[in-house]
């Protein structure tokens, strides 16, 4: 392994709990480092992910990033269960941004899914180098070796080296294209539960967040921005906030002005005192009602993206033809950690620490920003205080750098919440329009989805080409219907727009799966036997309907003043299943417990699903019963948590999970859990109170609010 | 020059008295356990405990922590072996872990005051910390260890 850079030795530092300032010493920007196998007496480094060192330490170099989802501990399981390290001696290290790790974007609940066979490869690798290094010492051929918790061992002779004392030998042989994998029925660490390794600092305070990052002489900062995305500011009053106790500086930077300080307090009360005025952009006069103007306004695209058999003929010729349109809102990510990032610049290039979801591309923005060639910026990863899809954009980042440059020094800029909420990257809206078709027997014969969304990938740009992605999700409709068709519509909004937990399949799931519960009532069948009698008989979503209305009860009275509502969708390649159970209580809808069922290909965390289906519950919970974003003049009108309540802990409802055994390779987690929460809620409130909940957040009509809980209509 | 106690240690600071404590705790003393969140005390991120009391420090002013004493996460115990602190291990509480310290220290400051709390008590005290990662029904496990294994 080559040197290591400063901020892997920082945060090696930091890992081991020995301080929190980072180490001191001038800018060093090196040329990202790849890793060349076999060089450096250091360690064995058989691919950028892995490092065992001549102590037998096993280090993995996380090159996603950890956000809560769990990926710190989970890529290390993968590694060190191909390399049958002894997971004792088995560290993590968040990577900079550098080569042999693909994209680093940790997004589409990807790290376990993508990161599975790239991991148990350079686990296999290392292993099998290691292997032929005691082969080798020992004159044996490598297949009558086996290996076990950071030894290799040759039994027919007795004889044992641990990996530390093979390092220097291994590193010499050349790094396997094609080591050999274990046989899934041989996994000793992967499908059983392993305690996070990143617990004991999060609960000892220790674990260094981006807003956590001291680097010597370092100022703090914060930004005036225009409220909305394309404004300007008009006018401010430096002297004002310089004088202010604390502040240093006012600079002028291209998103708003930065006023430096020695204290994040004192960069707050400073850019108050500065008194900003903003001119409006393009879209500062939008508001709510504008925008949902333009979506339900716009054309439909040329083309479907599914279309099959005649939608309109099955229609025409339907027993019973039913239609219904949806409201999804704007939302914000709020996640708990406000966006920050510490940057320094010199003559010699720019160094980061970001909590960023895509460090590359904060590497390559920052360079095009600064006008530096990539190689002399450095983007260091710290833990993330919640991602949610927000730190994908590196706004934040492009702007620290942009700020230090002006300061003249370390520079961290820190977000308000209230700038978090403005500066959001926002969940699109969406007006589902939606159709059906059912025959005498109730089975269903057509199915049409009109998807009315703004997209994220055509934003701004002026450029419709490529698909505009807001079909995902819906495009998958799993149901078997003879005509199907699925087609969006794409209004521009003048609202910046991004990917948000399950990113679209988040408010289609909403449409798709309460219509469906439409139909099911329509045909007088039970909800769960109408989608499974639709399915495919070996689709995912059959097992975990079974077995959700199996843990659920389903089919039994719930308790006095409560019903259930179920609801499945796949994507990101797992398939989920709920049932919620929810009662209304002072007029408020009230959930007590969802059942989670989850196809997902091998679990590789048995505990690290269950707490992603749990965290996908709440965050999906939080939308469907308060989550909504406004807009005023261009800007965001809730811009903190009394506006935005997510919810809280005594509204928690239970949340049990169950896995749907399987040895197929691994898929998402982070994300599938969410999409089934709202029309599984808004599912159980029709079935206790007669409402059809079609907009989110879900809101209870006052008169049935107001009535008796426990009273079914039908 | 403004004297305060934290984590039995006496600080002086220089800075305004009115700057929240949060603020002299992450930038003046460089005690980053404690979080920022919303700066509103609708959070709770921020907790820490005064005299034992779990309060939100982007709300108390530091010129009225004179003479008190402040206990951080970073405080809780000399190890982070503080029963909490276990309980929390034990049941894998934390995903991102920005909201754990301030979950910590109000769980510590409840259960110093009540031994053994019900679900209500754990709600009232609980639920002005919020986390977006969704970990309460695992605080709510773990506290209820703690109150088992004896926190005080």
């Amino acid at each position: 392994m080559t040197a290591p850079t400063l901020g892997r030795r920082a945060f090696l530092e930091i890992a081991a709990g020995t301080g929190l300032w980072l180490a001191a010493g001038p800018l060093r920007v090196e040329a990202s480092a790849p890793a060349p196998s076999g060089a450096a007496a250091a360690g064995l480094h058989p691919a950028a992910w892995v490092n065992v060192d001549p102590q037998g330490g096993v280090t993995v170099f996380l090159g996603y990033q950890e956000m809560g989802q769990g990926a710190y501990t989970n890529t290390a399981v993968i590694v060190a269960e191909e390399l049958d390290a002894d997971w004792a001696t088995v560290r993590v290290v968040l990577a900079d941004a550098g080569p042999g790790f693909g994209r680093m974007v940790t997004g589409g609940s990807s790290s376990v899914r993508r990161g599975f066979e790239p991991l148990r490869r350079a686990g296999a690798a290392a292993r099998e180098m290691l292997v032929g290094a005691a082969a080798a010492r020992w004159g044996v051929d490598p297949a009558s070796c086996r290996t076990a918790r950071g030894a290799v061992l040759h039994p027919a002779s007795g004889r044992r080296a641990g990996y530390g004392e093979l390092v220097a030998e291994a590193a010499r042989l050349p790094v396997p294209e094609n080591p050999r994998l274990k046989d899934p029925k041989d996994f000793t660490l992967v499908g059983r539960r392993t305690p996070r390794l990143d617990t004991p600092p999060k609960v000892r305070g220790t674990a260094v967040f981006g807003i956590d990052v001291r680097v010597p002489g370092m100022l703090h900062a914060a930004v005036a921005r225009p409220p909305d995305p394309g404004g300007k500011v008009a006018a401010w009053d430096a002297a004002r906030a310089l004088a202010v106790p604390g502040v240093r500086r006012v600079v002028e930077v291209p998103s708003g002005i930065a006023v430096v300080a020695t204290g994040t307090w004192a960069a707050f009360r400073g850019r108050d005192a500065l008194g900003a005025t903003f001119t409006p952009g393009p879209a500062g006069t939008l508001d709510s009602a504008a925008i949902a103007r333009r979506v339900a306004e716009a054309p439909r695209e040329p083309r479907p993206g599914r279309d099959e058999g005649d939608v309109e003929r099955a229609i025409a010729a339907a027993a019973t033809r039913i239609s219904a349109t949806y409201e999804m809102p704007f939302l914000a990510h709020a996640p708990m950690e406000p966006m920050n990032c510490t940057a320094r610049v010199d003559a010699s290039g720019a160094e980061l620490w970001a909590p960023t979801q895509g460090p590359l591309r904060v590497r390559a923005d920052v360079a095009r920003a600064l006008g530096l060639p990539e190689d002399k910026v450095v983007v260091h990863v710290t833990f993330l205080g919640g991602g949610f899809g927000r730190r994908l954009y590196d706004d934040f980042a492009v702007e620290a750098a942009l700020v230090a440059r002006a300061a003249g020094a370390p520079v961290q800029v820190t977000w308000t919440r209230e700038d978090d909420f403005q500066g959001d990257w926002f969940r699109p809206c969406g007006r589902n329009e939606m159709r059906a078709g059912l025959d005498a027997k109730g089975n269903l014969v057509a199915w049409h989805a009109l998807v009315r969304a703004p997209s994220i990938s055509w934003q701004g740009s002026g450029n419709r080409t490529g698909e505009p992605g807001v079909l995902e999700g819906s495009i998958g409709m799993p149901y078997r219907a003879g005509a199907v068709r699925v087609e969006a519509a794409v209004p521009d909004v003048g609202v910046r727009l991004g990917a948000w937990r399950s990113v679209y399949a988040s408010q289609n799931a909403f449409p798709d799966e309460s219509f469906v519960d439409e139909l099911a009532h329509a045909a007088r069948r039970d909800p769960v036997e109408f989608r499974r009698a639709h399915l495919p008989p070996d689709h995912p979503l059959q097992a975990a309907l079974a077995l959700a209305a199996e843990k659920s009860g389903w089919g039994r009275k719930p308790a006095p003043g409560r019903a259930r509502g179920v609801a499945c969708y796949t994507c990101f390649g797992s398939s989920v299943a709920e049932v919620a159970e929810v009662s209304v209580e002072k007029g408020r809808i009230r959930v007590h417990r969802v059942v989670v069922a989850v196809s997902c290909g091998i679990a590789v965390n048995p505990d690290s699903v269950a707490a992603q289906m749990e965290g996908s519950v709440v965050y999906g919970l939080s939308a469907a019963l308060r989550g909504e974003i406004t807009f005023a003049k261009g800007a965001a009108r809730e811009l903190n948590f009394p506006d935005q309540d997510p919810l809280r802990l005594s509204e928690m409802p239970r949340v049990e999970v169950h896995v749907v055994p399987s040895t197929a390779a691994p898929g998402g987690i982070g994300e599938p859990g969410l999409p089934p929460v709202a029309p599984a809620v808004a599912n159980a409130v029709f079935a206790l109170t007669g409402q059809r909940l079609r907009s989110l957040p879900l809101r209870l009509k006052a008169a049935a609010a107001g009535r008796p809980s426990g009273t079914p209509s039908r | 020059m403004i004297t305060l106690t934290v984590n039995g240690v006496p600080r002086q600071v220089d800075v305004p008295a009115d700057t929240p404590l949060l603020w002299v705790l992450r930038d003046a003393l460089a005690l980053t356990g404690t979080k920022f969140g919303c700066g509103l005390g609708a959070c709770g991120s921020c907790t820490v405990m005064l005299d034992g009391e779990a309060v939100q420090s982007c709300q108390v002013p530091v010129g009225d922590v004179r003479g008190r004493g402040v206990t951080t996460i970073e405080g809780l115990s000399p190890d982070g072996q503080h029963p909490v602190q276990r309980a929390w291990v034990a049941d894998d509480v934390p995903q991102c872990g920005y909201c754990q310290p301030g979950q910590i220290v109000a769980a510590a400051a409840l259960l110093a005051r009540k031994p053994h709390p019900t679900d209500a008590d754990i709600d009232d005290a609980m639920d002005g910390i919020l986390c977006r990662c969704g970990t309460y029904e695992r605080i709510r496990r773990a506290i209820h260890r703690a109150a088992r294994e004896g926190a005080r």
